[in-house]
């Protein structure tokens, strides 16, 4: 049975900027910044306890985050450091506000924790991540390249892959290359 | 007895489904563990259709990475489109006119009904039902025609523009829009006596790849999909862009959770698209397309041949691109499929320094390991079916 509804309820939507304190006067030695653009906030945060942090903003009735938008990766070399940063767009379907989070991960230790514990859809959009970042997520069932092949060479999503990829073809399109090169003696030349 | 089950032991079967199957929407690939006829495991393999739009996205001015959200789920391209500028234009902090607004409103909607109808043509046909297809490619074809009346393209439109759209409606477009108004509540019972109390449809349908309110929350589940499950969640009314907080509509929702019911959802949603359009056509306002903002958009083409400073404006922007504000941005908008994200980080240059694209169908394709196990092979179309995917939008 389908009913049709204006959505015209009151909710309780929080000001990012109260969540942002909220987060920060629980982990006070984890947030290490926040930043306001354009009535988003972002909160940039060390990896260390991102679980924690989740689960405090999935659980927590107030702030009630049910829905993760999406996660991504984003590389910043030679602009920031630490090098990567890892955004988790969370969203509350039932109070309607948002929050950005960015975990720093650095070049040289590119793992976080997953948190596929928590929201179950997460777990492609970490694969992917892995995939484009070569960002390890420490706990994730089942951590495979996902856009990719599996014998792929290289993370294309960083800055410094070349944009129009790597000098050396790829395995299975060199191994396709050179089938057509063998079977062209039985071209139709007309 | 003991004799015979070591002779006919049972074991688990694994099937190879796709990527060239027809029933599978593109190129998805899934590799179905089966134990007789029933589902035990489902891997979903993606990725066949990977362009490297967001590596390009880097590449490209803002202007210049328009063109490219219409290959990403190419049947509801202009969707795309406005999902692409609203997220630019909240980046750069412009706002395009009233009647740019309303524009962009009637084609989304036109864009969710040609989705839902060629959903609706393609679901059936998968289960059996060939006849709806026939029906319901015949008013798509009608909105494919109302396209090219204002833009010229028919499925890759790239029609919205950052600021407004690319030209004004001409009257023949409106009177004909409004004939399809008034034409198109009488079709939709056509498709719906077709199936609607069908009794192979019932049974395929109902009951199958059910999934609870919180469970479809929380594996990312959004538009009709989601809403099929009973959730209240629909970026239009949420957080409201172009003119949807101007008119009125109702968003349905489903009770039972199951296939039938998502279809359902969908039926109602093409009768609200309907109503959006009537009061779109009825509120229209007079007036400019294009925002006047120098700086950020692109100056109409009349001025720039016989106007030195549109000429500069025009040349800077297409070889620069605009100066933008350092910051990050994320903007959703409802595109017929469920949630479409566009994430921006921009370093103060013309060119997106990160551009991630939320697509609906990645992580719809995702919960297929979900939504199959238990059911029968046969059910795995349904379900394939039933979260509405475009492999386009998924690999990117």
């Amino acid at each position: 049975m389908i009913v049709e509804v204006n959505m015209k309820f009151p909710y309780m939507k929080m000001d990012p900027l109260a969540i942002a304190e909220r987060i920060k006067e629980k982990f006070p030695l984890e947030v290490v910044d926040v930043v306001s653009f354009r009535d988003q906030v972002s909160v940039i945060i060390k990896k260390e306890k991102i679980v924690e942090i989740c689960r405090f903003l999935h659980d927590d009735p107030v702030l009630d985050f049910d829905h993760l938008r999406d996660l991504c990766g984003v590389d910043y070399l030679g602009k920031k450091e630490p090098r990567f940063e890892v955004i988790y767009h969370l969203y509350s379907v039932r109070h309607r506000h948002m929050i950005r989070l960015n975990a720093q991960v650095s070049e040289s230790d590119p793992k976080i924790d997953s948190v596929t514990s928590l929201w179950a859809g997460v777990n492609w959009h970490e694969r992917e991540c892995f995939d484009m970042f070569g960002i390890k997520f420490k706990g994730h069932p089942d951590l495979r390249r996902i856009l990719l092949p599996e014998d792929w060479e290289g993370y294309p999503l960083r800055k410094d892959y070349p944009l129009k990829g790597p000098e050396k073809e790829w395995s299975g399109f060199a191994e396709v290359l050179e089938k057509a090169k063998k079977y062209r003696e039985f071209d139709w030349e007309g | 007895m003991e004799k015979v089950e070591k002779i006919l032991e049972t074991r688990e079967l694994n099937v190879n489904m796709g990527p060239q199957h027809p029933a599978t929407h593109g190129v998805l690939r899934l590799v179905l563990e089966i134990d007789g006829e029933t589902i035990v495991n489902v891997t979903p393999y993606v990725g066949y259709l990977h362009r490297g739009i967001e590596k390009l996205g880097e590449s490209l001015t803002y202007f210049q990475g328009l063109p490219l959200t219409d290959r990403l789920d190419y049947v509801s391209a202009m969707s795309n489109n406005i999902g692409y500028v609203v997220a630019v234009e909240r980046l750069f902090g412009i706002d395009p006119p009233e009647r740019a607004k309303f524009i962009r409103t009637i084609v989304g909607e036109l864009s969710r009904i040609s989705n839902h109808l060629l959903w609706l043509a393609t679901h059936a046909l998968d289960i059996g039902a060939m006849t709806v297809f026939l029906y319901c490619f015949r008013e798509r074809e009608w909105i494919l025609d109302l396209f090219e009346m204002i833009c010229g393209a028919r499925l890759t439109v790239t029609y919205p523009r950052v600021g407004g759209v690319r030209n004004d409606v001409s009257q023949e477009f409106l009177d004909s829009l409004y004939k399809f108004t008034e034409e198109f509540p009488t079709r939709i019972p056509e498709y719906e006596t077709l199936i609607d109390k069908n009794r192979i449809w019932l049974k395929r349908t109902v009951g199958i790849g059910v999934i609870s309110a919180e469970e479809a929350i929380n594996w990312g589940l959004t538009g009709p999909t989601l809403r099929g499950s009973g959730v209240q969640y629909d970026i239009r009314k949420h957080t409201p862009y172009d003119a949807y907080d101007k008119v009125e509509f109702e968003v349905p929702i489903g009770t039972n959770c199951d296939t039938y019911d998502r279809y359902r959802c969908r039926m109602h949603e093409l009768r609200q698209s309907n109503r959006i359009l009537k009061q779109c056509l009825e509120k229209l306002p007079p007036g400019p397309v294009m925002a006047d903002t120098p700086k950020f958009t692109l100056p109409p083409k009349d001025f720039i041949l016989k106007d030195m400073e549109h000429l500069i404006h025009q040349f800077i922007l297409i070889t620069k691109g605009p100066t933008v504000p350092e910051g990050e941005i994320y903007v959703a908008t409802e595109v017929p499929k469920g949630e479409l994200g566009f994430y921006f980080v921009s370093d103060g240059t013309g060119k997106p320094y990160r551009m991630r694209i939320r697509a609906p169908s990645f992580v719809h394709a995702s919960v297929l390991s979900r939504l199959c196990v238990g059911h029968l092979v046969a059910d795995v179309i349904a379900n394939i079916g039933t979260i509405d995917i475009v492999l386009g939008e998924c690999d990117r």
